[in-house]
């Protein structure tokens, strides 16, 4: 239930399918609504792997909306925008708590924030990526110099190492993780694409019941020396849905222009036609592969 | 006249080094890769997960999945590589990537930073700026000199909730240019530990006077002038805090 701690001894232990005596159907569920139904109570904590809009499990986003489950503690590194992603769940009032790092797309998230509808646990982003990862690693906590000095710190144990300040942060073990991938096999063999690995590699570990949409469910195994994330840390796996993805800020060159002297793209508001929170292009289907 | 945006982000690039990696924010630092100097590559590293940022897709070449740390579409460039971001702030946190240029609400005398909320107004979070400024051995911040009601930006004190406490070595404003230096052991005001960093003003830009520098600052500055007249970024980069790498 809680967010903080180690993963404690399994006392709820589910039977699970093993791969190697059905390697079709293995941890296999036909779709997002069916993979959560037993999985889903209020007041559970769910993390969420995403940044922004790339890379969400948003299948499963929605079958947690449709389930109807209030009273959650969200753990994901933005809260999606209004109307899409974990947006959707802000809209259907589902959630008490989030712990972000960047929520500054989503009104509804600052509406009521502001009201004091929503609590929020501000957490540094790579102080949420590794609270993630020292939970999923059976690490209760661990020294970071992020944020000392800052209200991030504030009533948490202080300790100095070599002549520097460092803050003890908890890791986090979530009651369920879900995840986007592009590949998966049937063992739960995982691989992500581009920037749309982020956060999941980590969710992935952090979850006591971790569920997966992929993209391209394989038929054969992938290959070991390509896998991101060991089926061990999967439980479930569902088809994802054929969609276009979002794209929040879409920066575009126009063809012919200067090609060769275009500069890298870094950060935010810079040059580049920006149409925001317009749906990309088709992605390739999900489905499986022949 | 005031530096516009595009000479304070030449400023900023003067300073990077062939072979840097470097980490911008979003906003002015955004333009710092169009300035680079001639024989200068860099490697753009991107909180969310990618070395290698290369420039903007083509019209129809953009792709859902692969975006920068402003959410914006992105291409890459050979010898990129994607990773999850608890390997992405290994790099930040570890301090594998050189050099960091940030925007900001205020900074203080002494460094400080405030960047990420004004408590009751603005819910942002601070994303990756609090890792990137406790990690990263040289913090560069681009900002106008004062706020939109003309208030100052640089104070004795921050008033908004900090990103990072004496984290900041050098403030690019359409301005001015200040240094934040040790002062040495000693010096009035120092802390606890004999320290004390203060702001050094290194160049203002053309048409604006030392005094209506010192009228737009609230911050206390000794005035050390580096090159009169000559883009401040021509300076070499100056060592401020113990584990900065300074080349030879």
């Amino acid at each position: 239930m809680t967010t903080d701690g180690t993963r404690p001894p399994s006392d709820d232990a589910r039977p699970r399918r093993d791969a190697r005596s059905d390697p079709q159907g293995a941890k296999g569920y036909p779709d997002a609504a069916t993979a959560l139904d037993d999985l889903l109570h209020d007041g559970m904590t769910i993390a969420v792997g995403g940044f922004g809009l790339c890379g969400i499990p948003a299948d499963l986003i929605e079958a947690v909306r449709d389930s109807g489950v209030r009273g959650l503690t969200v753990v994901s590194n933005n809260m999606g925008v209004d109307g899409k992603g974990l947006g959707l769940l802000l809209e259907s009032d589902q959630v008490d708590k989030v712990l972000s790092s960047y929520v500054g797309e989503n009104k509804l998230f600052a509406q009521r924030y502001l009201d004091g509808d929503l609590e929020v646990e501000f957490v540094p982003q790579g102080t949420l990526a590794e609270r993630l990862r020292a939970g999923g690693a059976g690490i209760p906590a661990f020294y970071t110099a992020t944020g000392v000095g800052t209200p991030v710190a504030e009533g948490k144990p202080v300790e100095e190492f070599d002549g520097r300040r460092y803050v003890l942060e908890r890791g986090i073990v979530a009651d369920l993780a879900l995840v986007h991938a592009h590949r998966a096999d049937a063992y739960g063999n995982l691989t992500y694409r581009f920037t749309a690995r982020n956060f999941n590699p980590l969710v992935a570990t952090a979850g006591r019941v971790t569920v997966v949409e992929a993209e391209i469910l394989t038929d054969e195994p992938l290959d070991p020396d390509v896998v991101v994330t060991p089926g061990i840390f999967v439980d479930r796996l569902v088809p994802a849905r054929p969609r276009v993805k979002d794209i929040e800020q879409r920066t575009v060159r126009a063809r012919g222009a200067a090609d060769g002297v275009a500069a890298p793209a870094a950060g935010g508001d810079g040059a580049g036609s920006s149409r925001s929170a317009e749906a990309a292009g088709p992605v390739p289907a999900a489905g499986r592969e022949a | 006249m005031p530096w516009d945006r595009d000479e304070m982000a030449a400023i900023a690039a003067a300073e990077l080094h062939d072979g840097d990696y470097v980490n911008l924010g979003i906003g002015i630092p955004t333009l710092v890769a169009n300035h680079l100097p001639p024989g200068v590559s860099i490697t753009l590293q991107s909180e969310n997960g990618m070395l290698g940022i290369g420039p903007f897709p083509l019209d129809g070449e953009e792709d859902a999945d692969l975006i920068n740390a402003g959410k914006q579409t992105v291409t890459a460039l050979p010898g990129a590589s994607y990773f999850d971001s608890a390997t992405s702030f290994a790099m930040i946190r570890g301090g594998h990537v050189d050099i960091a240029i940030l925007g900001a609400l205020e900074v203080s005398e002494t460094g400080d930073l405030a960047n990420w909320t004004v408590p009751g107004k603005l819910v942002k979070g601070m994303g990756g700026a609090m890792d990137l400024v406790a990690g990263t051995p040289r913090i560069v911040v681009l900002m106008d000199h004062v706020a939109r009601d003309g208030s100052p930006k640089l104070r004795h004190a921050c008033g908004l909730p900090l990103t990072g406490q004496g984290v900041v070595d050098r403030i690019i404003t359409d301005r001015a240019v200040f240094d934040v230096v040790d002062l040495g052991p000693g010096a009035a005001g120092a802390d606890a530990t004999g320290l004390r960093r203060g702001l050094v003003l290194r160049a203002v830009a053309p048409g604006v006077t030392l005094d209506e520098v010192r009228d737009a600052t609230e911050a206390t500055y000794v005035v050390g002038l580096a090159v009169p007249d000559a883009p401040a970024g021509a300076t070499t980069r100056t060592p401020t805090r113990a584990g900065h790498q300074e080349e030879a």
